[in-house]
């Protein structure tokens, strides 16, 4: 599988809206991704006391996928995910990982799973390259192969010259490298990252979104919780919204996003030609538009089926104007959640820590 | 051979971490000596050492393994590092197994430094050293155990501390140590009776001195309950509590 190039892009256009170009990246992402179901969940629920903290969801994670959790504080999401891992046991309902029994055989499923937890848990006193050797041997990884790893992670991860050197020493970012390394030390076939770039400087989180990326590409499935909605947007093949412990919705992020659109839109953006007159022109040839100028050398053409873009393309060149780009706009997928949930981007943006146990 | 080697792991990153410390090595050896130098130094009859030393191994074993494994565990639940351990492919029993084996040593090593020092003071011929050993062992398996139930019951390292002293402060008292326990008022002896302690600090003296009056057969079988029913009740309070 190619190595996707929509996670190295992090400039994205002012409105928010995903481009063309970025759209093309991220489908190439759907490689690799098979129809396998590797984590399937059915009615699954958990209840502290009276209270249900999820509430009999079923979904199921493609092999091959990066999977996205999203929903607010308090949603569910990190009991699901203590669940699926044997940090917490359901109510009811059935979890299947890679085929086994994700209750009864907890223990044979942790052997092929990862876990990176949503804080840095690692030993202080020990160095990242002990750190890490220990993780390996909790798999039962011999002595050579361990130590081996531990390297090629090491490196991997850009903590080489750290290696040495105590967690406690480490800044956010590098234990939150760290920590990663550590959940895939033994190689496993789920990863289950919970939350990985909350809380560090941008360039570790943008380091931290390329690894998550890489590893995907070489067929690690990704489950994703993040209260970052670019992140999930950015980063998932399909994306499952929990609210108030129930799954309101999942679906891959474009189908999310063409089903949250309520009309087609592409902006053009002219070298030269343009001019007041022209939006009149545009709507005299193609009648069932609306046309909007943004700028002098923007212009913005909305239907509500699909727009082709090449009849406007001659257009366009029939009265002598250069386009130097052409952008489909879609809505992000933040506008999705709010239109699924109901719920303010900004209660979903909030500082964590309410919802957790 | 898998689990094995994350015991040993474990273990063995225990043993590096906490118990291997220059403070913790200094507190292991400190603390037994201090003992022993005290009930020496306070006694106002000349003292017959050896008739001290079960009583003084007896406390050594207890408060050093039960300090370390309640502070450890609790910290390492703090940090949330004890959950990679939840979360590793090692059965819970097994982990547990491997998180108190650094303590039980830890334990077994405190006991007879007072030994060491007492041998340059009197002659320790005639000492059962197989049943010595066996007793020490089995103090070392129901306090760390008891650590561990403590452990268990408690969130914050500082409440370890206190919660383990409501343990160990009675048991040294009610154990027959300072005061033999037909000299307690009546209605304190069951409580006497029912001290892993108790059993402990007996079979020591059968081994050291052959002064035990309870029998040897019913403190191994006590002290041999106590362990299995803490670990029992730790390992299912864990369960419960942890995995949630």
């Amino acid at each position: 599988m190619g190595e996707p190039k929509c996670v190295y892009q992090e400039s994205r256009p002012k409105d928010g809206k995903c481009s063309t170009k970025l759209i093309k990246r991220c489908q190439g992402r759907e490689k690799g991704v098979t129809n396998l179901p590797i984590i399937e969940v059915k009615d699954l629920r958990k209840k502290f006391g009276d209270f249900e903290a999820v509430r009999g969801i079923s979904f199921s994670v493609k092999k091959g996928e990066i999977f996205g959790f999203l929903g607010p504080n308090g949603a569910g999401k990190t009991t699901t995910i203590n669940m699926l891992t044997g940090l917490a046991l359901p109510t009811a309902g059935e979890i299947i990982i890679a085929g086994q029994d994700g209750i009864k055989d907890i223990k044979r499923v942790q052997q092929l799973i990862g876990i990176v937890p949503d804080e840095s848990n690692l030993y202080d006193e020990m160095n990242g390259y002990d750190n890490l050797v220990f993780c390996a041997s909790l798999y039962g990884m011999k002595k050579a192969r361990r130590e081996k790893r531990a390297r090629e992670l090491l490196k991997q991860f850009a903590l080489d010259d750290a290696g040495n050197k105590p967690f406690k020493a480490y800044s956010k970012g590098m234990k939150r490298k760290l920590t990663i390394a550590a959940g895939i030390i033994h190689e496993p076939e789920i990863l289950f990252l919970d939350e990985p770039t909350t809380g560090i400087d941008v360039e570790s989180a943008r380091q931290i979104r390329r690894l998550i990326t890489e590893l995907n590409a070489k067929g690690t499935t990704i489950f994703l919780t993040t209260h970052y909605i670019e992140e999930a947007e950015r980063l998932c093949h399909r994306i499952g919204f929990i609210t108030s412990g129930e799954i309101v919705k999942v679906s891959s992020v474009r189908a999310l996003m063409n089903e949250a659109q309520q009309e087609k839109t592409v902006e053009f953006a002219i070298e030269r030609g343009g001019g007041p007159e022209l939006g009149t022109a545009l709507l005299q040839q193609f009648s069932h538009i609306t046309v909007k100028q943004m700028s002098p050398d923007s212009i913005r053409i909305s239907a509500a089926e699909e727009i082709q873009l090449m009849p406007f393309m001659r257009f366009f060149d029939e009265c002598g104007i250069v386009v130097r780009e052409a952008k489909i706009l879609r809505p992000s997928l933040e506008e999705v959640f709010v239109k699924l949930t109901g719920i303010e981007i900004s209660k979903l943006k909030e500082e964590k820590g309410g919802g957790k146990k | 051979m898998r689990t094995g080697l994350a015991f040993w792991s474990i273990l063995k990153k225990d043993m590096r971490n906490y118990y291997l410390k220059p403070p913790n090595i200094s507190w292991g050896i400190i603390f037994p000596i201090s003992w022993s130098l005290m009930f020496i130094m306070r006694s106002a009859t000349p003292v017959d050492v050896r008739e001290l030393l079960p009583g003084v191994m007896a406390l050594s074993v207890l408060f050093g393994t039960t300090s370390m494994l309640a502070v450890t565990i609790t910290f390492e639940r703090k940090s949330r590092s004890f959950e990679r351990l939840l979360l590793a492919p090692i059965s819970l029993n097994r982990l547990m197994l491997a998180k108190t084996t650094g303590a039980i040593l830890f334990g077994l090593v405190n006991a007879f430094i007072p030994v060491l020092v007492v041998s340059f003071l009197v002659d320790l011929s005639g000492v059962n050293w197989v049943l010595t050993v066996v007793g020490v062992l089995l103090i070392a398996v129901t306090s760390t155990f008891l650590g561990l139930f403590i452990a268990v019951s408690v969130r914050e390292v500082f409440e370890a501390q206190t919660f383990s002293n409501f343990f160990r402060f009675p048991m040294i008292f009610l154990c027959g140590l300072f005061i033999p326990i037909d000299h307690l008022p009546f209605f304190m002896q069951p409580f006497s009776y029912l001290l892993p302690l108790t059993y402990g600090v007996d079979l020591l003296r059968f081994a050291i001195n052959k002064t035990g009056y309870l029998r040897l057969g019913l403190s191994l079988i006590v002290l041999l309950g106590y362990s299995i029913g803490l670990f029992t009740i730790s390992v299912h309070n864990i369960r419960k509590k942890w995995i949630y």
